[in-house]
């Protein structure tokens, strides 16, 4: 491991464990008000400052962390899963149904979805069931580029020189799947699972139009992020930077934990 | 609900002064006071042109800014002043109205105004194949008045029956030229429209052929030239403002407010409560796919009162809106001197409004409310997304009741959905949002307060009235519909009030402040209540 991905891991850990644990040791709840202090910067009661409505930044922003962080990368894999799924599926006879499938869903208006499922889902929709199903459907919709690309690299990888001497050797098909191929496409659907999580955190806020996502007294990064356009003086409250920071120190920390450099990943 | 707008944006102004020569071969002019240009922006092209069509703020206030009115209203002092007309007199007990119009009046291309065109301005605005804004004020209960040119500078308008507040309808009809539906049309107001680059500019100049002058007798407006920007972007209003680009800006919300009011001192101005107001109600519309129980407690005025005597109005307006803003006491503003029913005050947080609910069958347990069947009190709030001082309302609110063991789910919706859902399908439980009046006279909201009107928030369009203080309310609204006497209308309205506060089927939370910038270059602005706010007096701004 080199050293890079020791102090990405390093740091990683230490950002999700602040916020994982930090209900054990911030001593004020993410949705109470304290609407005496609205406004205020940071103090030695609330170490990130409060905000417009009085709520502790810092509590607000370890719940956003646990929450998004979790989500998005549940999301990440359910989308990198259903894409391996279809690029195995490829390779079989529905290969030309799910190329069919791939083209349309890349080419779907996905927010008419979201739209469909928020006027499906009752506006008493518990904020748990509202938040779980629009990461889910996140998850489901974003399958198909990972899955083209995946189903583009396993078409290349058994075309290869190597793969055809493997087969010509009398290696199993499986075999040469679990040796020859899975190493590589491994690593591609790492850096598919790299790029979603940010994004999935990041588009999570958008669906706050729609009446989906997270909904007050809960928030995510992502909302905490939108937040930032209305705030009028970063310039004299830079703390309000704060979710920025660790958004950026989340997906940085991912992207340098990729291994070894390889050719497509 | 016509002339009430939703709260979605506000008219935005800004002004610079820069220094013109353009000397305007005004045919009697003297010169101007002064010789500069007012510039400010707005949020978005106007649509027309035809003062006719004027459907939207942008267009409206262009509309204002160029359209000669024969009566204006006074936005500061509400009373009704002559403008095109010299005079006028209410006649036959407030069914007709006789004019009678200034001499040698014209239209800023030069040609002559008289009595023909207003009867041609008022026609066209009363034909339906026309299907004119300015029309529907006009017309009352499918009939149309008779018009009796009685001669070039008089002129008589009778209706059937009584029209309310007949006078100052005439404050939104600008006497249009023949040539209206004509790209750039002549106007006879203060400025006319000189040049329009879409999606960019649009310049108003001095109309030379105005009538007003000042107390030295020199032609008004002080103004030469108006330079509006289009722009939507509130920042880069703000921004030009700062740099001293432009010179007013009209409509600033709370943070825009503080931030201004650090960055240029003495340019950041509070005008007092507005007309607006915030509130929130229940879904009790019998059609409404709301549960049994859940219309019960919404139907429930003790329900209602202990809801709204929970909910610190005073947080709102600290917090929320920076103490820019009133608590509301009901449906007319305390801003609306003359409308407003002295004897409502504000309904203040009552910590033991639970206690009411409580004696009715109501239990609290574990921090939950249930209700005497043992349903937990809990219900959506829908509001619009993107406004953030609704959302933080509703956050407020949402914490504020979750104090008495109800618990509130908050969804912001986009704007659109959120109105199908209130207009339409009525599939909500409760409603958080705002109305931007602009006019005083509050007639204008009768489709609000009729049972049967589409815009009676908490059950439209009810084939009879639910309650009997519904019942009444519709006997007092149709009563003064059909009242000339202004202080007559008033004793109904005032009793109007007192039942709506008595009810409160929709929940009044506050009257924001009205909010503008103003460089102090800029002299003999008088706000007022009612839109245009800064500009309405536009040809004394020097």
């Amino acid at each position: 491991m080199t050293r890079v991905r020791v102090a990405a891991v390093s740091v990683l850990v230490g950002v999700l464990t602040m916020a994982f644990a930090s209900p054990a040791f911030v001593p004020h709840p993410y949705e109470e008000q304290y609407r005496d202090h609205a406004g205020e910067p940071p103090s030695r009661t609330f170490l990130l400052g409060t905000d417009d409505l009085g709520r502790d930044r810092l509590s607000r922003l370890a719940f956003a962390t646990r929450l998004s962080v979790a989500l998005a990368c549940g999301a990440a894999a359910l989308s990198v899963l259903l894409g391996l799924a279809a690029a195995a599926l490829s390779l079989s006879i529905l290969n030309k149904p799910l190329a069919v499938a791939t083209t349309i869903s890349l080419s779907l208006p996905w927010m008419f979805v979201f739209i469909i499922l928020r006027g499906m889902l009752p506006l008493n929709t518990s904020a748990a069931v509202s938040i779980g199903l629009t990461f889910a459907v996140m998850g489901v919709a974003g399958w198909a580029l990972p899955g083209r690309v995946f189903a583009a690299s396993v078409e290349q990888y058994r075309a290869s020189e190597w793969v055809m001497h493997a087969r010509a050797c009398g290696m199993s098909e499986t075999r040469i799947w679990t040796a020859h191929l899975w190493p590589h496409i491994r690593s591609i659907a790492w850096a598919q699972f790299r790029a979603l999580v940010p994004a999935y955190i990041l588009a999570e806020a958008g669906l706050g139009l729609l009446g989906l996502g997270v909904a007050e007294p809960a928030t995510s990064l992502g909302n905490l992020i939108a937040e930032l356009q209305h705030t009028g003086s970063i310039e004299t409250s830079p703390w309000v930077l704060a979710p920025l920071a660790v958004l950026a120190i989340i997906t940085t920390s991912i992207e340098l934990l990729r291994g070894r450099a390889r050719v497509l990943a | 609900m016509k002339r009430v707008t939703i709260t979605v944006a506000a008219i935005a102004v800004a002004a610079l002064g820069a220094l013109t020569t353009c000397a305007l071969n005004g045919a009697s002019a003297a010169a101007p006071a002064a010789n500069h240009q007012l510039r400010f922006s707005i949020p978005g092209d106007p649509k027309s042109f035809d003062p006719l069509h004027a459907l939207e703020s942008n267009t409206e206030l262009i509309r204002y800014l160029t359209g000669g009115v024969l009566i204006r209203v006074d936005r500061a002092t509400d009373t009704a002043i002559p403008e095109l007309a010299e005079s006028w007199r209410l006649t036959e007990g407030g069914k007709a109205i006789l004019f009678h119009l200034r001499e040698g009046l014209h239209f800023s291309d030069g040609s002559p105004l008289t009595t023909a065109d207003v009867a041609r301005t008022l026609t066209a605005a009363l034909d339906p194949k026309e299907g004119s804004p300015a029309g529907d004020t006009f017309r009352s209960a499918g009939t149309q008045p008779a018009i009796e040119i009685r001669s070039p500078r008089d002129l008589l308008i009778r209706y059937r029956a009584v029209k309310p507040a007949l006078d100052r309808l005439f404050d939104q009809l600008a006497i249009a030229p023949k040539n209206r539906s004509a790209r750039l049309p002549a106007s006879a107001g203060p400025f006319f429209v000189a040049e329009y680059n879409p999606g960019s500019t649009i310049i108003l100049r001095r109309n030379p052929w105005y009538w007003k002058r000042d107390s030295s007798g020199a032609h008004l407006p002080f103004f030469d030239s108006i330079h509006i920007d289009i722009q939507s972007n509130r920042d880069i209003q703000l921004a030009r403002f700062e740099r001293g680009e432009s010179d007013l800006i009209g409509g600033l919300n709370p943070e825009t407010f503080d931030r201004l009011a650090r960055t240029r001192p003495g340019t950041a101005h509070d005008a007092g409560a507005s007309l607006d107001s915030e509130f929130l109600w229940f879904n009790q519309a019998s059609s409404a796919s709301v549960p049994e129980w859940k219309r019960k407690w919404f139907s429930s005025a003790l329900f209602r009162h202990a809801i709204s005597s929970s909910i610190h109005r005073e947080d709102l307006i600290r917090i929320v809106y920076k103490g820019h803003a009133r608590a509301a006491a009901g449906p007319i503003s305390t801003a609306n001197k003359f409308w407003f029913n002295p004897k409502l005050k504000p309904l203040a947080y009552n910590a033991g409004a639970l206690n009411a609910l409580l004696a009715t069958g109501f239990t609290l347990k574990g921090g939950a409310l249930r209700d005497a069947s043992g349903h937990a009190v809990e219900f959506s709030l829908i509001t619009n997304s993107g406004n953030r001082e609704r959302e933080r309302m509703a956050a407020l609110i949402q914490s504020d009741l979750n104090r008495i063991g109800v618990r509130v789910n908050i969804v912001t919706l986009d704007f659109g959905s959120l109105i199908e859902r209130i207009a339409k399908t009525g599939a909500y439980e409760a409603c958080l949002l705002g109305f931007a009046n602009v006019d005083e006279d509050p007639v204008e909201e009768m489709n609000v307060w009729l049972s049967s009107g589409p815009h009676h928030a908490w059950s439209p369009q009810e084939k009879s009235p639910a309650t009997p203080w519904e019942a009444r309310i519709d006997q007092l609204e149709l009563a003064q519909a059909s009242e000339a006497s202004r202080a007559q209308r008033k004793k109904l309205l005032d009793e109007m009030q007192e039942i709506v506060a008595a009810q409160e089927p929709i929940i009044y939370l506050v009257n924001p402040d009205y909010l503008y910038a103003l460089s102090p270059r800029i002299h003999g602005a008088r706000p007022g209540i009612s839109p245009p706010q800064l500009l309405w007096n536009i040809e004394w701004l020097r």
